[in-house]
């Protein structure tokens, strides 16, 4: 019984690490100015990850294999060495608290600056309203400004509701609202920062672009900001990543990052 | 005939029951004050639950596999479920939601600790029965009642709640969100608070059992790892169970009487302002995780103690670094409370609050860490005996390493936003607390059946269950996590609205079929299980040649002197000795 099982635990070491280190099994393409460093340290993670993984694998096929038991052979009376969990404990505590810090970067860079820096004075600015089961864009307008919203005056199925009928509930009492572009695709122009302010309608859901790196809860009641980049015109899909209901499933919405000529001439026919 | 034979064989139960008398019977075995019966409530209680739940998740992967296949025949069955044979999403999630909430709760909280926790840790400290017997039998009523509750939840009109076992509000809050969102949302949420209340009063009789009816001799650093797992696990349900209960009330209030603990102002459901407001989504989540985290290793804990115990046993070494092994345990309960917020990276948290959670999360991978190299140090120069139990031990060992170091890359905020709600997420659960928790409860089961029924299980049918279900579970599990790095997220019915899925469907069908095959090996144990009741080879008081008090042959609660204890727990090879183990009872 012990050859098989060694055999057995070192060929699922070997497959699985051989999985992740093929190439077709890689995160989908990275189009954001932050996802090289988020993909430089899943990789140096997944090293560490692997190296682990391996290690201990081979160490518990050897086991399996050479100690088994022997007629009449005693066991190592052994119960511990100190020494060797020291080490083991402590090269394992430094790995761990290395890799936990050295995460910390990207994140401080995406998260930590809540306030926009520098480089995002001119972001262009867009507000995200998530609903069961879609995703809705609003822009500010020539006037820079987002209208004011109440949630009173949503109104996606009957439009002779409501003082004034718009998708997003915007009150049409507020000047600065009247300009406000409302879409259905996140359209951005290339190499320009993009923030992003996160609302929800109903329930929890989650704004999730696979090619951007970019993941994060949209919460009814919280306004919630986070930025990014787009590197590389094209189109990408938006999913929602938060248990949401029946069609979570189905709630996409593109990204389109365009050229900065093509985003004005886009934003000039849909502006009012 | 003797007590002894009388409470250990449950056909002799039956044979009992129908020549005597029928009540006498009720009191013995149905509302029994017996530790052993109520254990093995527990375990048959956590044995159908685990049918159950495995036979949903089955229901789940055919229609992650084959989205667009018509199953008619399941209609007929499931008439609510299925549309024109089509599985109808909403029925997908509450089964991803039921699979969930039966496999954590019913499962993963009540075999390892409440089942072999209450069969063996009075007979391992040399007590004659738990502190409060009573409450005992109240928390296995309760535990039951909870499992009712939750599974009447099928079948109303809504059928069962779709929110997910983490239960989220305002989906969770609002009756009009979504199918099931609302007399099942109601039955989940009456269950779950019943099951924090038995598991809280358990926790209570294990920690005052532990604490004062260790037997003469039995010193806390002579317990066994397993009753430190017991105590350890039993001292975190105390904190973290009061926590899951008062956020289930409190969403109970939100939904049925007006309150607002969790609902936002200005909520627009279906259409629908929702009036009120002024709660937060973010504090459900907050209570949930504060119960959620330790949750996980209430769930592992127990079955880090067998596993030593078990590989101690069979290795016929003593546990290398015993004393690193308890405080591993007792740092990992403590720590577990510290970290609940690395569930909540994304949510919305300010993410300064993140980094201490990531850096705190990867910290408790040091003890966990420690413990694998002390299970590997324990094989090291061992003369292992591979019976079915030790299988069970080492795939553990395999299991919790693949399982674990994938926390690695989840601990860290910046790659749990690539990863958070991925399959890569429900691959790293699944591994190390889902199937390597149940490796443990295998090994226990194939460890203890012997004192329990006076039987061996059958070699043959061990083994082959072992070898199908660890390259199952491996075929299963590891292709999850080349999911989520693939981007794939976690509780999508199908594949069909996204172009970057599209390509994955293969690896959704291979997995079916792995976990077709893998569920299916399962009822080589059923039969195990059931043919070794009766035919299974007798065992003799001590089969496997261990040391602690479960095998010195004495029932613990007759009348009769208590054992004492001279040794520790892992006295196996002592140089000199006449045999390769001495039992804690010998002088």
């Amino acid at each position: 019984m012990s050859r098989p099982l060694a055999i057995i635990i070192w060929s699922i070491a070997i497959i699985t690490a051989g999985l992740f280190a093929w190439p077709k099994w890689r995160l989908p393409e990275s189009v954001s100015a932050h996802s090289a460093a988020i993909d430089h340290q899943f990789k140096i993670t997944l090293i560490v990850i692997g190296v682990g993984f391996t290690l201990t694998h081979a160490a518990l096929g050897y086991a399996v294999w050479r100690y088994r038991a022997k007629n009449g052979e005693r066991a190592s009376n052994s119960s511990g060495n100190a020494r060797v969990e020291i080490i083991l404990a402590a090269i394992t505590g430094l790995t761990f608290i290395a890799l936990a810090i050295t995460g910390q970067r990207v994140w401080a860079r995406l998260q930590l600056n809540q306030a926009p820096p520098i480089s995002l004075v001119d972001a262009v600015r867009v507000e995200v309203v998530a609903q069961q089961f879609a995703w809705n864009f609003r822009y500010p307008g020539a006037d820079g400004k987002f209208g004011r919203t109440d949630p009173r005056l949503y109104n996606d199925a009957d439009n002779s509701i409501g003082a004034r009928p718009g998708p997003l509930g915007i009150d049409s009492t507020d000047p600065a609202g009247k300009d406000d572009v409302v879409t259905t695709t996140l359209v951005a122009p290339v190499n320009r920062p993009i923030s992003l302010t996160l609302r929800s309608k109903d329930v929890i859901h989650d704004f999730y672009v696979p090619a951007l790196r970019l993941k994060q809860d949209a919460v009814p009641g919280m306004k919630i900001n986070i930025h990014f980049t787009a590197t590389r015109e094209g189109r990408y899909e938006i999913a929602c990543a938060e248990l949401c209901g029946k069609f979570h499933h189905q709630m996409r919405a593109y990204l389109d990052v365009k050229s900065p000529r093509d985003y004005e001439e886009w934003l000039k026919k849909n502006g009012k | 005939m003797t007590i002894k034979a009388q409470t250990t064989k449950p056909f002799t139960f039956i044979a009992n029951c129908i020549a005597n008398r029928i009540a006498n019977c009720i009191g013995r075995y149905v509302f029994s004050r017996d530790h052993r019966i109520i254990g093995l409530q527990y375990f048959f209680l956590a044995l159908t639950a685990a049918l159950v739940g495995s036979a949903m998740s089955l229901l789940m992967r055919l229609r992650l596999a084959w989205p667009r296949s018509r199953w008619p025949w399941l209609e007929t069955i499931f008439p609510g479920g299925f549309q024109d044979g089509l599985m109808k999403p909403e029925f997908y999630l509450a089964m991803v939601t039921m699979h969930g909430t039966i496999m954590i709760f019913m499962v993963l909280s009540v075999a390892p600790q409440s089942a072999f926790g209450n069969y063996f840790l009075p007979i391992q400290l040399g007590a004659r029965e738990m502190v409060f017997p009573r409450l005992n039998m109240i928390s296995f009523w309760l535990t039951l009642a909870s499992f009712v509750v939750l599974m009447s939840a099928l079948f109303t009109a809504g059928g069962a709640p779709i929110g997910g076992w983490t239960f989220y509000p305002p989906l969770s809050a609002v009756a009009s969100a979504g199918p099931g969102q609302d007399s099942g949302a109601d039955l989940w949420l009456i269950s779950v608070g019943i099951f924090c209340l038995a598991s809280f009063l358990g926790s209570i009789n294990f920690i005052v059992t532990t604490l004062t009816r260790r037997t003469k001799g039995m010193s806390l650093a002579r317990m066994p790892l397993t009753c430190w797992g017991w105590f350890t696990t039993a001292c975190v349900s105390l904190l973290a169970f009061p926590v899951l209960f008062i956020a289930c009330l409190l969403l109970f209030l939100d939904r049925n009487y007006g309150m607002s603990f969790f609902k936002p102002a200005g909520l627009v459901v279906s259409e629908r302002f929702i009036e009120g407001g002024g709660g937060s989504p973010l504090l459900w989540q907050h209570l949930f995780w504060f119960f959620g985290h330790p949750e996980v290793y209430l769930v592992i804990i127990p079955v880090m103690g067998v596993i030593s115990h078990v590989m101690a046993t069979f290795a016929r070494k003593p546990v290398f670094g015993y004393r690193t092994m308890v405080v591993a345990i007792v740092a990992i309960g403590a720590l577990g409370f510290l970290i609940w917020g690395h569930h909540m990276f994304v949510s919305g948290m300010n993410p300064r609050i993140g980094v201490a959670f990531s850096v705190l999360t990867l910290v408790i991978g040091v003890p966990s860490a420690v413990k694998t190299f002390n299970w590997l140090g324990t094989l090291w120069g061992a003369r292992i005996r591979y019976a079915t139990p030790m299988l069970f031990a080492i795939g553990f060992v395999s299991l919790f390493v693949s399982g674990g170091v994938t926390g690695l890359a989840l601990g860290q905020t910046a790659l749990d936003m690539v990863f958070h709600d991925t399959y890569f997420v429900t691959g790293h659960f699944h591994l190390i607390m889902g199937v390597a928790a149940v490796f443990g409860i295998f090994a226990a089961t194939y460890y203890w059946f012997p004192k329990i029924f006076g039987r061996k299980m059958n070699e043959a049918m061990g083994k082959t269950h072992f070898w199908l279900t660890f390259v199952g579970v491996y075929a299963i599990f590891v292709p999850f996590h080349l999911l989520g790095v693939a981007g794939h997220p976690r509780r999508y019915a199908d594949t069909l609205w996204f172009e970057f899925l599209k390509p994955l469907e293969p690896l959704h069908v291979l997995i079916t079929i792995a976990a077709f095959v893998t569920v299916a090996a399962q009822l080589i144990f059923v039969a195990n299980f059931l043919w070794s009741l009766w035919k299974g080879a007798r065992a003799g008081d001590n089969p496997w040649e261990a040391t602690t008090l479960e095998w010195t042959g004495e029932a613990s609660n007759v009348a009769g002197l208590p054992p004492v204890v001279y040794r520790g727990p892992y006295e196996y090879s002592t140089p000199g000795a006449a045999k390769d183990y001495s039992m804690q009872t010998e002088m």
